[in-house]
């Protein structure tokens, strides 16, 4: 288009922009450095989840299928008795399943109303009121979860506060309970869900519920009817953005939880510590996190081509 | 605009909503912040203000493993994010300025490839694939992991700027006898440069904050200051800690800033008029 009408120094095609035909070379750099330190990674460990286990950590180069096999049989201490499910690990999965979609469901209470009060600003507030709601996401994860731990604790300042109050007589057991984890991933990830629901009902036609409004319907059958069906891909978004890492997440549930609120992430953690662990176990229950997120994304992929599909 | 009407834009109770989110996010940093100032051994009751635990951090008994830690930190964070900005910025310029070709999608995915792997997956896969091919696990092996980590969040502010730049640009440099790379270093790099301060930033705090990768790619001996907080955290939360949180909560709040002051001032000598 803002092609010159004859260079002067002639190039073979005129049209061709100034960086054609060297975009791969520019590329190369980062997928070498993602292929060979993320993907290939991702690649041994898929095989190593099939290696049999060493004592002292590390593997011995022997495939077999006894990851997985721990993961849903119990065949006794000594491996002779019939299978019959292992409901441990199964128990931590959806464990953890649970945990993740009640923060998510919490994320969504208190990220909704307040993605979309940013939303309907004007332009020059919003970009502040977001930068409030982003800055905590860029303080260090561990900070948050230890401050939180800190404000929640049996002799916290909340239970101090509470108590001086006169509200409560004893403190309130908070720390090492599902609702404490719950709490840690919720206000680990609350600003995910706040993004992308703002950026949705930014582009939302605010005439669509004027017509609303003139047909009658009232401010809460709009938003029902309305507001959240276009914006739709917007909190499905902001829902995967909480779920996915609440998942798989390691120090909410291990700074604010006990031994009851274990989950996926803690379970592969202890496969690699110290002398203790089982490092093809571990391997085969990040392969089954991994396959667990690629599926959540898959349908959200779905999901937003149907919706892009949809608008047209 | 709606002057009898009612606004039907507003819903009743959203603002609360608002001011509950923002309670809820700045609440625990606001209370580690004031605790961080008590005159106290305990940390649970207040016995005045003071900076003693901010002395404690640099001249106490673990100042030297601290100093230790927030070396590796910062060094790590410095070269992890240079590393990764340069990578970005050429990636960004591959995929949106480069020739069209099949599986473009494909590399957008693989720059993103981080972003959707969970953590603790990248982190388990990173420490067998050191263990595997043998490389001593340590400084060298939290820079590399960490630079993995940094190129898509120094790739999308600098791929977000390019993306408003015209072509014309760099055109008019090639049609003024400039080399590809004088064109490059002296037009488009200008013009790129809030885009790729901005990303650098970002990938710096990413590197800083990391935990969980680094813990598994660290080995015995090498610290940085999540790991080293964590490890003291485990024994229970000390004021000491507190402290040291508080000046990283600054240091984070205050490259953010940075940050998004860089992009706005990018944006007020923005090219695209449209």
């Amino acid at each position: 288009m803002s092609a010159p009408i004859a260079p002067l120094n002639a190039k073979k095609n005129p049209n061709a922009g100034v960086f054609d035909g060297i975009g791969l070379w520019l590329l190369s750099p980062s997928w070498i450095v993602i292929g060979v330190f993320l993907l290939l990674p991702v690649f041994m460990m898929l095989i190593f989840s099939f290696l049999t286990k060493e004592f002292r950590g590390g593997v011995i180069w022997e495939p077999t299928l006894a990851a997985y096999d721990q993961f849903l049989f119990d065949r006794g201490l000594f491996g002779d008795e019939p299978p019959t499910i292992e409901w441990t690990y199964i128990t931590i999965f959806a464990r953890s399943i649970w945990q993740a979609a009640l923060a998510t469901l919490f994320c969504l209470i208190i990220g909704f109303p307040t993605a979309y009060y940013i939303a309907t600003r004007s332009a020059r507030s919003r970009s502040v009121w977001l930068f409030l709601i982003t800055i905590p996401y860029w303080v260090n994860l561990l900070i948050r979860t230890v401050s939180m731990k800190f404000l929640i604790r049996d002799t916290g300042p909340l239970n101090q506060f509470l108590m001086s109050t006169g509200v409560i007589d004893s403190p309130i057991h908070i720390v090492n309970t599902n609702f404490a984890v719950q709490l840690g991933l919720f206000y680990s990830y609350l600003p995910f869900m706040v993004l992308p629901i703002y950026a949705a009902v930014e582009r939302y036609n605010f005439a669509l519920s004027e017509a609303a409004w003139d047909l009658y319907a009232d401010r809460w059958t709009t938003l029902r009817k309305i507001l959240i069906p276009v914006v739709k891909p917007g909190i499905i978004a902001g829902c995967i953005l909480v779920f996915v890492p609440s998942l798989g997440a390691f120090l909410a549930p291990d700074l604010l939880g006990g031994a009851k609120t274990f989950m996926i992430g803690s379970l592969i953690e202890e496969q690699f510590k110290g002398n203790a662990g089982n490092w093809p176990f571990g391997a085969a229950a990040s392969m089954i996190l991994l396959s667990m997120v690629l599926i959540v994304l898959m349908f959200y992929a779905r999901q937003q081509t149907r919706a892009q599909a949809g608008a047209r | 605009m709606a002057k009898n009407t009612t606004d039907v834009r507003r819903y009743p109770g959203f603002f609360s909503f608002t001011i509950l989110c923002l309670f809820l996010l700045y609440t625990p940093l606001i209370i580690v912040t004031i605790y961080s100032f008590n005159d106290s051994k305990s940390i649970t009751t207040w016995g005045g203000f003071s900076f003693r635990w901010y002395q404690d951090i640099f001249y106490g008994l673990e100042a030297a493993k601290f100093k230790t830690a927030a070396w590796n930190s910062i060094s790590i964070a410095l070269m992890a994010g240079i590393t990764a900005t340069v990578i970005a910025t050429s990636a960004a310029i591959g995929m949106i300025r480069g020739e069209p070709f099949k599986g473009k999608s494909l590399s957008f995915g693989l720059i993103n490839l981080p972003l959707m792997v969970p953590e603790i997956v990248s982190a388990v896969a990173t420490l067998i694939f050191f263990s595997a091919i043998g490389f001593t696990r340590g400084y060298m092996s939290i820079l590399l992991a960490h630079i993995v980590f940094c190129i898509p969040f120094a790739y999308l502010p600098i791929a977000a700027r390019l993306e408003g730049i015209e072509k014309s640009y760099e055109e008019a440099a090639i049609d003024l006898y400039a080399t590809r790379w004088k064109a490059f270093t002296k037009v488009l790099m200008p013009l790129m440069a809030p885009g790729i301060l901005s990303g650098f930033l970002l990938a710096f705090i990413i590197s800083l904050d990391d935990f969980i990768i680094t813990n598994f790619v660290k080995g015995a001996g090498v610290e940085t200051l999540p790991t080293a907080i964590f490890g003291s955290v485990k024994q229970g939360i000390k004021p000491n800690i507190m402290a040291l949180s508080t000046l990283m909560l600054l240091v984070s709040i205050f490259f953010v800033s940075l940050s998004y002051l860089i992009n706005k001032l990018g944006e007020r000598t923005g090219d695209k008029q449209s």
